[in-house]
């Protein structure tokens, strides 16, 4: 697959999805059981991008500067400063460490 | 209806603007600005985008399948999120359609918000085109200056991909059942990626919340209203 495929076809899912929405009756789908699946599955493929993206390093992991970079931005979301500010923190953090080591 | 054109501004700016963020680190996983910008256009789902970005980052093309799977499962509580909206969507099919590609967390929660049907499709379509334009001029603007960056490591945008997903997650932490998900996906993930190609361990992570979600471990009756989350920076 080329990136632009996988853009399309990834596209076209995330659309059909939504769609769906609109073509089921509300009653077939609208139950408690489907709805929290729906939420814990947004919870779990977060979580475990973030374990990703802190510790990946290819097919391996590892402990580096975006350890420290994930808890300072932990520490300021429970602070409840704005997103854009704890993403730029969070960058800041581990180049900072990569630049002092 | 001007209440829901209020909300509709506030949510929209304060959101559109973390489409930078997310440019700027879809070039740093190695889409070029075109590509990132028609992901924008096309998905128009922050979560969604963020994961495809990000396990493409980790696998690359090779990982395409897997980058894919994370950017539908993501994209499921849209599908739910669209039963809530759809009954005071009405009109022809192209306008469905486009209503549809715009139902995403802020245009639901804007819009269920109000309490009159007028309010409702305020709140919704202006919440949406707002949006809509914001996040792919930021996405632009992310872009370029990720383009311009060159080196991504050294400047930390790899830190801050992980900073952007916690902070989409940060919200939706305020009961026990999502917690105790969270902490089993991130276990399984830690646990998985030295020993499944790239983007597979995040799937298998998803088994956990259909698990829990189905025998309703941990659950209160709380974490059966299904919430659409307005605002992922917690600024209300």
């Amino acid at each position: 697959m080329t990136v632009w495929q996988i853009i399309i076809l990834a596209s076209i899912a995330v659309l059909a999805l939504k769609l769906v929405g609109y073509l089921v009756p509300p009653s077939i789908v609208e139950r408690p059981t489907p709805a929290r699946v729906a939420n814990l599955l947004t919870v779990a493929l977060l979580s475990a991008l973030i374990v990703v993206q802190t510790l990946g390093a290819g097919q391996g992991v590892v402990l580096d500067a975006r350890v420290p970079a994930i808890i300072v931005a932990a520490g300021l979301f429970a602070l409840r400063v704005p997103f854009i500010v704890v993403v730029a923190a969070a960058a800041a953090t581990a180049a900072l460490i990569r630049f002092i080591w | 209806m001007s209440d829901a054109i209020r909300a509709s501004f506030a949510v929209g700016l304060a959101v559109a603007a973390y489409g930078i963020s997310f440019g700027a680190l879809s070039v740093a996983s190695g889409l070029d600005v075109w590509q990132t910008c028609v992901l924008s256009l096309l998905m128009f789902s922050g979560g969604s985008q963020f994961a495809l970005v990000g396990v493409l980052a980790s696998g690359g093309v090779a990982a395409g399948g897997a980058a894919i799977a994370s950017a539908a499962l993501l994209g499921t509580r849209n599908g739910l999120y669209a039963l809530r909206v759809a009954p005071f969507i009405g009109g022809p099919w192209p306008k469905k359609v486009l209503a549809a590609h715009w139902t995403i967390d802020e245009t639901t929660a804007v819009s269920t918000a109000q309490p009159t049907l007028e309010g409702q499709r305020a709140g919704f379509w202006w919440t949406g085109v707002i949006i809509y334009v914001g996040w792919n001029l930021t996405t632009l603007a992310g872009a370029l200056i990720g383009d311009l960056l060159g080196d991504v490591s050294q400047y930390g945008l790899d830190a801050a991909a992980a900073a952007a997903f916690l902070g989409l997650l940060w919200p939706r932490l305020k009961q026990l059942q999502p917690v105790v998900v969270a902490i089993g996906a991130a276990v399984v993930a830690a646990v998985l990626t030295p020993a499944l190609p790239a983007g597979i361990p995040v799937l298998v992570a998803a088994a956990v919340a259909v698990i829990v979600g189905l025998a309703n471990w941990f659950g209160t009756k709380e974490s059966d209203r299904f919430e659409a989350e307005p605002d992922p920076m917690g600024e209300k």
